[in-house]
């Protein structure tokens, strides 16, 4: 069944109360009676934030709206994205994967716990966060203790790590990408590409 | 103050930003279906999916061409659908001009779906109700634009009074014009008192080339039934006497040629 | 960009070459219609395939995949001897009257200086005067001047060879150069818009090089509604990248070589000098800038005593290579023991991937930090997922690699700013949070660092100062907020411990700390410059300077100094970014200073000639651009046969050669997005994917008529390195062309499935090979050859 259509019928007449604040533009369906059946805005009572969309680069604005005030109980949930109309780029409009995205980000696939594939093992098994940032630390610290160079062939100081490799930083934030920088050059990692040359 | 889409084919790029809009504003389930050797979502609207963008290869003067264009509800002025539906408050047209359905008064009989002249209300086998672009009138009525209008990134798609909307729609074919498309020219069919939904097209000769078709009408059917069989109408629920009538009307034969049902013109891509 | 998406609006011609906007930047691309409208700008497109780009386009041009310097070298040789271009500034704003030493030529494919494997580059280099100075002949008649050196180079491209070479007729080509050099008029302009198309070539830099020569010559560089500008396929690729988030420091600073000990030889090496006497030269400031990064990577650490850290920093080896390719390859030797991942999904996205397959089970460990599962992080189970595209993949018994993978946030539920390709830093806000035990990137990678750095506190261990030196003072180590990262990114006076207000403000005495030179200003002590909405408009050219932040200096287009005359005048007055008022430029953010009148300074204050170079002698292949075949061709190179593809070509096949001939792969396969998908992404959701459900293989009517293939049929394609198998989409899009008379077809491969996901499907790069451009490192995804047959 229709999502939509549960919905509709569900909700029936209590719409008056959109539909009696029509505006100039739209032609005031108010002034038909039949107007009654109108469904309520869904973002209504939301909370609107202000985001980028995470695609492609055009770097359209969007509008996030949540329901849920962020109480010490309630976790908020995306009832709709929609484009910022203030956007110069984009003035509130969407391409197919923007105008898509409330299911991207509150997907049923999203991964929700740590996933851990043990050597030679045929499934994933969960583990906890501080078992894996153990566990991680741990790879990491053995990776670079056996490949660390502090001297190259000649005795220069190179400080560097060559048995490890890092990818990535595209999708996510110049803050973060900041952040991946720092790790990656106190390690003394040279390894490492982003999206750029793909 | 009656409102209108004016989707303008010469700005379409098929980005089908409108298609997504429009599901995911209406909350619709969402199919994934089989390869059906086109660009194209799916071949025909669905009672889950109300706004297709159908794309169509053609060769225009020996080249190449590929013309897209967006299918939905054409909210007509004199709507074949409110003449066929026998179930009161079913389907309703707003003060201003929207057409819209009343679900919980729907029967499912389907009528509906033989009156359009342009092929658009589906029957949904679930809830054996009949489903059809609203025009996001939970949007509208609260001055937002409709969600596929909101989304479309190029201005193909504009909302507002129809009036004013005619009139661009005349610049831009005069623009059209100036710029070579001698043919350019408004989709505004005169057999259904207009619609509210106006098309801009490059060539306005052949409306089938954008899956349109050519010059729309109310079944006679449909017209007979609201005519001088008016007053029988209310009987439908018991009329068994009309069965026969409405199976012609239902499943009776259609001249394509005549009636254009778009879903008999050749639109796919091959 | 050089310019921006909303700049785009005041183009007079549009080429659209090497990217498909209608289809993969739809929102941008209605700044193209709005040209188009508006301006009645002509949109030339120039594609293999007729996409949804040349649907609206006034011009549509096919080429064979992968011959586009041909095409643009064709537009220079049509500019030059049709005196189709913007002469005065020609003059005026490039190195076309530089005059360069004796003996530079180019012979039977190669430049003067080819050395088997290497160009000895001396030939290549300006003439210098007395001073160090290049010299110059302002007529442009000097035999060894570049604008005649470079009339010679393309002599050669004529409209028949270019006809023969691409595909197209020379008459198409004619009437697309026709209109694209309109923009040769002084108050026109015109924009390129390019994407991967151009960047996944083995000449791929090169090519880019040519489309900024053919708009230099109409005078375009600089201007509203001009540009060279690149449409970037990821939410945050431009600000990776200006992060360092490769083979680089942040700010384009280059990582040191080993050859490089100290500082002061880093900075000696890396700091270029002016090559004309007015010459600003921007980039003389290095010292600053790098100085700065130490002190805010190094913190109270970074002393004058110790080169402020310097020493800290990896060096690579001086002939040292980490691109992808390079580094891949040597986890295919088993070279490497451990990968970390933040979204990124190499098993999907790299070239080959049987070898990604093969590289990741050699690894000892893999971290993988997602939103969703991928094939990157199942590739162990690669075999049972899509057996028979893998049929000799491993099993997972016998992959020994251990996998953490890591639920991530997504955009909504972390600030922090992205760069568009506008280089528009805008900021975004935390809508909610993330689902179940995910957890924000800042808190991951914060983690990790503290464990690992606690361990050899501990423990003790190798490189022990280099990772306990880094600076990591935040007030809260454990997940650091990104404002207070983003205050650091801008820069702060450690004397006064304010904001610096931009670049211009660092020092090298160690008294400021900027974590990236290039964002100096994006948060001052006004606040957040990133999230502002102002919606005024000055120029009325769509620059928005108060919406958002755009880097270097809020600057909205580059080199805008070359957008006046030499009275700093705009060539255009309806279109003026910058005007100089006898005191002072107004408009946008000069890219000159600001209270230079006009003659002072020459316009390309980056660049230490001063002038924007045609000439281009830093390039690894040539200084100018030139024709080569992809890695993979169904021709030898019509303009020198002998030296076919690029004869430095990178390859890294430590799996063997891996490439096809014509004979056993005629078909030449172009891969792509597709509008109603994102990357490896959407397929993960149920809107995307109804939009566009099933992998398809698109097939030129003319060859599936030849083959008895019919919509629908399913079909094989072949390559070199694998197989796969999908529906046909059979169309006249693709149409058939003639290159050096004989008839070649394409095979269209879109990108977006995998197996995992909602919708499954085939990896492209099954059958991409591992070439990649030597400019770049960047693979050459499109223009291989491949095989195609109907499956019975």
């Amino acid at each position: 069944m229709s999502k939509n259509s549960s919905r509709r019928d569900f909700i029936t007449r209590s719409a008056a109360t959109g539909a009696s604040t029509a505006a100039t533009l739209t032609g005031a369906p108010a002034e038909n009676a039949s107007a009654a059946h109108i469904a309520p805005l869904k973002t209504a009572n939301t909370t609107k934030y202000t985001s980028i969309c995470p695609y492609c680069a055009v770097g359209c604005s969007v509008n996030i709206h949540t329901l849920g005030d962020k109480a010490r109980n309630v976790r908020s949930a995306i009832v709709h994205i929609e484009g910022d109309p203030e956007s110069p780029i984009n003035r509130g409009t969407l391409c197919p994967k923007g105008a898509s995205l409330e299911e991207f980000v509150q997907s049923d696939r999203r991964l929700t716990k740590v996933r851990y594939r043990a050597p030679g093992a045929r499934e994933w098994t969960d583990l906890s966060w501080e078992e894996a940032f153990g566990k991680m630390a741990a790879r990491i610290k053995a990776s670079r203790d056996a490949g660390f160079e502090e001297k190259d062939a000649e005795g220069r100081t190179v400080n560097r790590l060559e048995n490890v490799a890092m990818i990535g930083g595209c999708t996510d934030t110049n803050e973060i990408n900041y952040l991946l920088g720092k790790f990656r050059f106190g390690l003394g990692i040279l390894a490492y590409e982003n999206q750029s040359r793909l | 103050m009656i409102v209108a889409k004016l989707i303008d084919t010469t700005l379409c790029i098929g980005c089908k930003a409108c298609e997504v809009a429009c599901q995911e504003w209406n909350d619709q389930e969402y199919t994934l279906g089989t390869f059906n050797g086109s660009y194209q979502t799916m071949p025909d609207l669905a009672h889950n999916f109300w706004n297709l963008i159908r794309f169509n290869e053609v060769e225009r003067n020996g080249a190449q061409s590929w013309v897209m264009s967006k299918y939905q509800c054409m909210h007509c002025a004199e709507a074949g659908c409110i003449a066929a539906c026998p179930a009161p408050g079913a389907i309703t047209q707003m003060a201003n001009g929207t057409v819209d359905f009343v679900h919980e008064n729907c029967i499912g009989c389907g009528y509906c779906i033989t009156g359009c002249p342009f092929d658009v209300p589906r029957l949904s086998p679930a809830t054996k109700k009949v489903y059809k672009c609203s025009l996001c009138s939970d949007r509208t009525a609260v001055g937002l634009e409709p969600a596929c209008i909101k989304t479309c990134p190029t201005n193909c798609l504009t909302f507002g009074e129809r009036d004013e909307l005619l009139r661009s729609a005349e610049i831009r074919t005069r623009e059209l014009k100036a710029d070579g498309h001698a043919q350019a020219g408004i989709y505004n069919p005169a057999g259904v008192g207009g619609t509210n939904v106006i098309y801009v097209l490059n060539d306005a000769t052949q409306p089938e080339q954008y899956g349109l078709p050519k010059d729309p009408e109310i079944p006679w059917t449909v017209r007979l039934w609201k005519g001088p069989l008016k007053a029988l109408g209310a009987m439908v629920f018991m009329g068994s006497i009309l069965g026969a009538f409405f199976h012609y009307v239902i499943f009776g034969p259609q001249d394509p040629e005549k009636h254009g049902h778009p879903e008999e013109e050749p639109t796919h891509e091959a | 960009m050089t310019n921006g998406w909303t700049d785009v609006a005041n183009a007079d011609v549009v080429l659209v070459m090497g990217g498909n906007p209608a289809e993969n930047h739809p929102v941008g691309f209605r700044f193209v219609m709005e040209a188009k409208r508006q301006r009645k700008a002509k949109i030339v497109c120039v594609d293999p395939r007729f996409t949804r780009t040349a649907a609206v386009s006034d011009c549509y041009v096919p080429i064979r995949s992968g011959t586009d310097i041909a095409f643009l070298g064709g537009l220079i040789h049509y500019a030059v001897t049709n005196n189709k271009y913007q002469r005065k500034y020609v003059i005026e704003h490039t190195n076309a009257s530089f005059l360069i030493a004796e003996g530079f030529g180019f012979a039977d494919g190669h430049f003067s200086g080819w050395e088997k494997d290497h160009y000895d580059k001396s030939s290549w280099q300006y003439e210098l005067d007395g001073n160090g100075y290049a010299k110059t002949d302002a007529t442009l008649e000097h035999p060894r001047c570049v604008f005649q050196l470079m009339k010679a180079h393309y002599a050669r491209y004529t409209p028949e060879k270019v006809a023969e070479v691409c595909g197209c007729t020379p008459e198409e080509f004619l009437k697309a150069a026709e209109m694209i050099t309109v923009a040769a008029a002084e108050n026109k302009s015109g924009t390129v818009l390019y994407a991967l198309g151009w960047t996944h070539h083995s000449f791929a830099v090169q090519l880019i090089h040519a489309a900024a020569m053919v708009q230099l010559l109409m005078g375009n560089i600089g201007m509203p509604g001009g540009g060279v500008n690149a449409q970037r396929g990821h939410a945050n690729i431009q600000g990776s990248t200006d992060m360092g988030a490769w083979n680089m420091l942040p700010g384009y600073l280059k990582i040191p070589r080993a050859s490089q000990t100290t500082l002061a030889e880093y900075l000696k090496v890396n700091t270029p000098k002016a090559l004309q006497a007015k010459s600003l030269n921007y980039w003389g400031n290095t010292p600053k800038f790098m100085t700065s990064l130490l002190k805010a990577y190094y913190g109270k650490k970074a002393q004058r005593e110790n080169d402020y850290g310097y020493g800290w920093l990896p060096k690579i080896e001086d002939k040292g290579d980490h691109s992808w390719g390079a580094f891949f390859d040597d986890m295919h030797q088993g070279k490497l023991e451990g990968l970390i991942s933040f979204g990124m999904n190499p098993v999907a996205n790299g070239p080959n991937t049987h070898k990604m397959l093969t590289a990741l089970s050699k690894l000892k460990w893999m971290i993988v930090a997602e939103n969703f599962e991928t094939e990157t992080a199942a590739f162990w189970n690669a075999k049972t997922l899509a057996a028979k595209d893998y049929p000799e993949a491993l099993s997972a018994e016998q992959i020994q690699t251990e996998v953490f993978l890591l639920p991530a946030a997504n955009f909504a539920e972390k600030d922090g700013a992205f760069v568009n390709s506008s280089r528009w830093l805008q900021w975004k806000e935390i809508a909610t949070d993330p689902p179940g035990e995910a957890m924000r990137d800042q808190e991951i990678i914060a983690r990790l660092f503290l464990e690992i750095r606690r361990l050899y506190e501990k423990d003790g261990g190798k490189g022990r100062e280099p990772l306990l030196n880094m600076s990591w003072d935040y007030a809260l180590p454990h997940k650091p907020l990104l404002s207070e990262v983003a205050k650091e990114v801008n820069g702060v006076d450690l004397t006064t411990l304010k904001q610096v207000n931009g670049f211009g403000e660092l020092k090298d005495d160690g008294t400021t700390a900027c974590g990236n030179w290039v964002y100096s200003g994006c948060w001052t002590e006004a606040g957040n410059q990133m999230s502002r909405r102002g919606q005024e408009d000055p120029t009325g050219l769509g620059l928005y300077p108060k919406w958002s932040w755009s880097w270097p200096a809020n600057r909205r287009i580059l080199y805008n100094r070359a957008s006046a005359d030499e009275n700093g005048q705009p060539w255009d007055k309806t279109r003026a970014p910058l005007i100089w008022d006898g005191e002072r430029w107004r408009g946008d953010t000069p890219d000159y200073k600001a209270d230079a009148a006009p003659g002072t300074l020459p316009a390309f204050i980056m660049l230490p000639e001063g002038v924007a170079r045609l000439f281009a002698p830093d390039l690894v292949e040539g200084p100018f651009p030139e024709h080569y075949e992809p890695a993979e061709s169904p021709v030898s190179n019509p303009l020198h046969p002998d030296v076919s593809a690029n004869p430095l070509l990178k390859t890294y096949s430590s799996e063997g050669a891996k490439f096809g001939q014509a004979k056993d792969f005629p078909y030449v396969a172009i891969t792509y997005r597709l509008t109603e998908h994102f990357h490896y992404w959407t397929k993960h959701t149920s809107s995307s994917s109804e939009l566009q459900s099933n992998f398809f293989v698109e097939v030129p009517a003319e060859l599936a008529a030849e083959k008895g293939i019919a919509n629908g049929d399913r079909v094989r394609v072949s390559s070199a390195r694998g197989q796969l198998e999908g529906p046909a989409l059979v169309t006249k899009r693709l149409r058939t062309l003639k290159v050096k008379g004989q008839k070649t077809y394409h095979v269209g491969l879109p990108i977006h499935w995998g197996y995992v996901g909602k919708v499954t499907g085939p990896l492209i790069n099954n059958l991409t090979p591992s070439a990649y451009d030597p400019n770049s490192g960047t693979p050459e995804y499109k223009g291989f050859l491949v095989n195609l047959e109907k499956i019975s």
